[in-house]
């Protein structure tokens, strides 16, 4: 998806366009280290590169305030839990015998085609739109707050509802548990 | 040309700030220690007072051997001590200090930049604690994350108070808006930032995950030498940030008589009030349970920090 923007570009690049696509092109690379590697942890700190190399594009984009939410939420908090979860499972030190799956080549296809459909779509949503990145910040916090509360206020109140209702539901399931073990 | 004199200028300052303040803090906290204890602490160092202790300490720190575990993740195990530190670095570069652009890089969304790579430097005790290949290690990474998971959204719902307040995420401009009635409006969610920046710092009487008389410092078992120091450093770095940001959000920065001329001095007394506090409380409270730490997060900081979300609210409804 990142390097989706790269071919609106003319024919002499600027140096954030080049940075751009550099990054974009380590970004993919630890995404596929990601997943391809042996190693349960080594997965989960790459993923920490990729959602990093991710927090650098929306920068390079001027969308300041998304590309530290992303930090926050994503590398600061899901990271940790996944490391967390990896801890209190199993994470050995070196390969994990059971890191291949069977399934790998379904997963590829499925992966091949979620990205194609995602890198056509913004395609062709953004075919003609050119940022301009010297004129006045598109995605200042200010900017964004406006659209998020002015333009898209249903869609954001309708995922914090589906957000709560997932909070809701997920002490639901481990209230439950506890209560049987207690009757027990 | 002149842009880049500046702007190198201003990342040389917050460097020679980065390597000075943590190493003023540990002293400070050796002396402070001390007294409270009834003894002198360091001494001989240096001549006066021990002055020179911390120096001495970073040359045993480096004449050590760097000792690599045969079992540990070899690269994990070298890079966590830099994921460690170089976070709080960074995060000094955003803290303003005085006004009229005393502050290394004024960035748009500066309270998301500072809680958001902060939360980075724990990646480095985590990595610290799985590579180790050591129980302990294991053990005090665990209660990191933990302690982390539970701490992380009451600071985040505190700080979201104070740019509510002051509507504007950027920290020379919450200092900007201050007035003096802003602290006892915001102190409940001062008392909740500050408390859960502690827990984030693993700082007594948080300090579960590293005690050191229990699981032998947790993630930093393994460490010796000039990596140890590090972990050591990014502690002391983290409490200079935590004391500046608390100052900036809710003691109002350089705020104070003759803020014009002096105001950076303000920023550095109120840090340094702050940082003694830190010392204090280490003195002063025992540490506390893994339960006792999860139970003062979920259902004692959160709640306060809400509530004082939804009185932010009412009185900026009603004053506006």
């Amino acid at each position: 998806m990142s390097l989706a923007a790269a071919p609106s570009g003319f024919l002499s690049p600027t140096g954030v366009e080049i940075a751009f696509v550099l990054v974009g092109i380590a970004t993919v690379g630890a995404a596929l280290v990601t997943v391809s590697t042996k190693q349960l942890v080594h997965a989960a700190l790459w993923l920490v590169v990729t959602l990093g190399g991710l927090a650098v594009e929306y920068l390079l984009l001027t969308a300041e305030f998304i590309a530290w939410v992303q930090v926050l939420i994503y590398v600061g908090s899901v990271v940790v839990l996944l490391l967390f979860g990896l801890m209190l499972t199993k994470a050995p030190i070196g390969r994990s015998p059971d890191a291949d799956s069977g399934n790998r080549w379904a997963a590829l296809v499925v992966a091949v085609a979620s990205a194609t459909t995602l890198v056509w779509v913004v395609v062709d949503a953004f075919r003609a739109t050119w940022i301009n990145l010297d004129g006045a910040v598109q995605g200042s916090t200010k900017v964004t707050g406006q659209i998020l509360f002015q333009h898209w206020v249903l869609p954001f109140e309708a995922l914090s509802v589906l957000l709560l209702a997932a909070l809701v539901g997920a002490i639901v399931l481990s209230r439950r548990t506890d209560r049987k073990n207690g009757a027990r | 040309m002149n842009d880049v004199l500046d702007v190198a200028l201003r990342l040389v300052a917050v460097l020679v700030v980065f390597l000075t303040f943590p190493l003023v803090v540990g002293q400070t906290e050796h002396k402070v220690m001390a007294h409270m204890q009834g003894r002198l602490g360091p001494m001989y160092a240096g001549g006066f007072h021990g002055w020179a202790q911390l120096v001495a300490d970073g040359v045993k720190f480096a004449q050590k051997e760097d000792v690599v575990p045969a079992n540990a993740d070899r690269r994990i195990f070298q890079l966590a001590p830099a994921v460690a530190l170089l976070p709080y670095l960074l995060v000094l570069i955003a803290i303003p200090v005085g006004p009229h652009g005393f502050v290394g890089q004024a960035i748009d969304a500066g309270l998301f930049f500072v809680l958001a790579v902060m939360g980075v430097g724990v990646l480095g005790s985590l990595m610290a604690g799985w590579a180790s290949a050591n129980k302990f290690s294991l053990l005090g990474g665990l209660r990191t994350a933990a302690q982390l998971m539970a701490y992380e959204l009451p600071m985040l719902l505190a700080a979201a108070s104070v740019a509510m307040a002051a509507g504007t995420l950027s920290l020379p401009g919450i200092v900007e808006a201050y007035h003096w009635w802003w602290t006892p409006w915001q102190i409940i969610g001062a008392v909740v930032f500050f408390t859960a920046g502690l827990a984030e710092l693993q700082r007594p009487p948080f300090d579960m995950p590293v005690a050191d008389s229990e699981i032998i410092f947790g993630a930093y078992t393994e460490y010796t030498g000039l990596r140890f120091a590090l972990f050591l450093l990014a502690e002391y770095a983290g409490i200079v940030v935590l004391c500046a940001l608390t100052t900036v959000l809710f003691l109002g920065g350089w705020h104070g008589p003759w803020s014009d001329s002096v105001g950076w001095l303000w920023t550095l007394i109120k840090t340094f009030v702050l940082a003694f506090i830190v010392i204090w409380l280490r003195v002063t409270y025992p540490r506390m349970r893994e339960d006792q730490l999860q139970k003062l997060a979920w259902t004692g900081l959160i709640p306060l920090a809400l509530a004082q979300i939804a009185l932010t609210g009412v009185v900026k409804v009603v004053i506006s």
